[in-house]
């Protein structure tokens, strides 16, 4: 069976289609929570700082503006992982409300599980993701 | 006047027995301070036995009282740390009243459940005068909140931990709870985590028995779960149950679970407040989150007119900090009125809310900034009903579908997925702004034509549903100016 990363909100459903984002980036516009584009080419499940596309979109509040930057960084990395972010900055929340993928590599061989055996039947456990044998930019391809 | 104030002050000392509302525990007049910590109570005297009368009884013995006069309340000042009945409201159509008290917070040692509990339900709920009696709900005031840790993350920690934003968390309870070794207990574990649960949990009962010892446990269960997080690149985990006979039992199990990397631990509210507590300092100072399960509280909750109601050990156990409680379902197969159960929602997750009669909620609620407790939805409730559950019990929830996962007929992966699959459809028709109470099941129809699990899963449960009436509601009629 192909590894599929199931990080994000969406990823069980179908891959989603480009009205759909849009309907999901106006929900998150509707409740006042800001977009950011963010995309990655190390998919390991503790790396929490993705690249940014540019700043978080706090003053765009028009969502064909965001599916227009959501494509241009689709166009430049075509092979990375892009994730779309809304942010709720409400006292109490003052982090993500929901967080999509929304571009994948063709494909992703997924991750190693290296088993260090310690002491008294203890087991080490380590998550390795194949891409990232290879340098930043240049997995996936 | 003076003459009259100071005969009476006279008789209020006379040696014997003189009713509780004469030795200051009714003050009707009384204007509750910020700093007091409230409760309600819902009573019924004794046939003969004047409301009034009973309400300053259980002021009086839930704080400085005992059923005689003695001498040496006059070295004390007394008036402050009386409990003061203020109100007492006839509850329409029944032969019950709600009393409200107020005590002073003073009356209460900083930060601990064990003491705050001894004092509000330490011997009242036995006593002769009353037929009955249930804590209803008990505002706590900020001053007090902040002498307790609270949960050791919160919603908001955990979800970051986790990297899972905008839906439900979903759960499954490793079934059957009793018999299997632990090598069996793992592949469970595995296929429900793999398939795309977040989490799967050992059961109250499941510590450490002839047929799988928790250490043993432990290491195939984090086997699982690290085997799944590599098929899958998400988080994942499994609630590893700690309770244990003692204390120092359950400090080296959760010590054991922190070395082979658990991201959480489990507790059984039988193991008492004082140890829960303890678990929640641990938890916080090892950073491992802290699901808690409410086992034994039926037995004081559930009745309508005697003991304590689950709004309140929701209370007490966001002070004592856990980050996870089972709440209810609405749906489900356990008690659970949806307005009462609405209630109990809003006092984990919400930081300060207002009161409201047809929840239950006697008195407004602020947390002062504590952090949230992550409300857990588990018995009886399966993918079909997952419009329900989003509507009733929203986003910030573990919905744990125990049978509902491990009792599909194409195995337990597949139970996993079509949970995953239903409630990530769920959210997005939601948030594209469709009906899901009305729209639901055409909903879940539509992800069903690709998603065979879920088809299957449509099938098996479809016509499953537990409606019986509930017997803890909110009253009906709203008892009027709380």
């Amino acid at each position: 069976m192909a590894f599929h990363l199931t990080q994000g909100t969406f990823s069980f459903l179908p891959p989603l289609t480009d009205d759909e984002i849009y309907l999901q980036v106006e929900y998150c516009l509707d409740n006042g929570w800001p977009i950011n584009i963010e995309f990655t080419d190390d998919p390991h499940p503790r790396n929490a700082y993705w690249d940014m596309w540019g700043m978080p979109m706090f003053d765009v509040k028009d969502a064909a503006a965001i599916l227009y930057e959501i494509n241009q960084c689709r166009r430049t990395n075509p092979h990375h992982y892009i994730r779309v972010g809304a942010y709720d900055r409400g006292k109490g929340r003052q982090t993500l409300a929901l967080s999509f993928i929304v571009n994948r590599p063709i494909h992703d061989p997924g991750f190693a599980l290296s088993r260090q055996e310690v002491h008294d039947r203890t087991i080490k456990y380590t998550l390795h993701s194949y891409a990232t044998d290879r340098p930043k930019g240049e997995r996936f391809l | 006047m003076l003459i009259e104030a100071a005969s009476e002050q006279k008789d209020r000392w006379a040696s014997g027995v003189i009713p509780y509302a004469q030795m200051g525990y009714w003050k009707p007049d009384y204007e509750p301070k910020d700093t007091d910590i409230l409760c309600a109570f819902r009573l019924v005297p004794q046939e003969g036995v004047d409301p009034i009368e009973a309400a300053a009884a259980v002021a009086g013995e839930s704080s400085t009282a005992t059923w005689t006069v003695v001498w040496t309340d006059r070295l004390t000042a007394y008036e402050s740390y009386q409990a003061k009945a203020y109100q007492v409201v006839p509850v329409p159509g029944t032969d019950q009243y709600i009393a409200y008290i107020a005590y002073d917070l003073d009356l209460f040692e900083e930060g601990s459940i064990a003491n705050l509990t001894s004092s509000i339900i330490g011997n009242v709920f036995g006593f002769k005068a009353l037929k009955s009696l249930r804590l209803e709900d008990m505002r706590i005031p900020p001053h007090y909140v902040k002498t307790f840790q609270g949960p050791p993350h919160g919603i908001v920690m955990e979800r970051e931990y986790l990297d899972k934003y905008g839906r439900p968390l979903l759960g499954a309870t490793t079934k059957p709870k009793l018999g299997l070794s632990a090598r069996n207990y793992g592949r469970v574990v595995y296929e429900a985590l793999r398939g795309g649960l977040d989490f799967v949990k050992d059961d109250e009962n499941i510590n450490s028995q002839p047929f799988m010892r928790w250490r043993d446990r432990f290491l195939y269960c984090m086997e699982a779960v690290n085997k799944a997080s590599a098929d899958s690149g998400e988080i994942k985990g499994h609630y590893l149950n700690v309770t244990a006979a003692t204390m120092e039992d359950m400090y080296e199990r959760a010590e054991f679970a922190r070395e082979l990397g658990s991201i959480i631990i489990m507790i059984d509210l039988t193991i008492g407040y004082t140890a829960i507590q303890s678990m929640a300092k641990w938890a916080r100072k090892n950073g491992l989150i802290l699901h808690l399960h409410r086992a034994g509280h039926a037995t004081y909750t559930r009745q309508k007119t005697h003991g304590v109601s689950f709004r309140v050990i929701a209370k007490w156990m966001r002070l004592a900090g856990v980050d996870h409680i089972h709440a209810g379902t609405v749906v489900g197969k356990l008690e659970g009125d949806p307005m009462a159960v609405k209630g109990y929602y809003k006092t984990l997750r919400e930081a300060k809310y207002a009161a409201d009669p047809s929840l239950g909620l006697f008195f407004e609620q602020d947390w002062a900034s504590m952090p949230a407790v992550m409300p857990v939805a588990s018995g009886g409730i399966h993918a079909g009903q997952m419009h329900q559950l989003l509507h009733y019990l929203g986003e910030d929830v573990i919905l744990q579908f125990g049978g509902g996962t491990i009792g599909h007929p194409l195995g337990i992966a597949a139970g996993a997925t079509a949970n995953r699959v239903a409630v990530e459809a769920m959210i997005q028709a939601r948030n594209e702004g469709r009906d899901i109470m009305n729209e639901g099941p055409e909903i879940l129809e539509k992800a069903a034509k690709w998603c065979t699990p879920l088809r299957v899963a449509l099938d098996v449960w479809k016509d499953i549903t537990f409606n019986y009436a509930s017997t803890d509601t909110p009253d009906v009629m709203p008892t009027p100016n709380y």
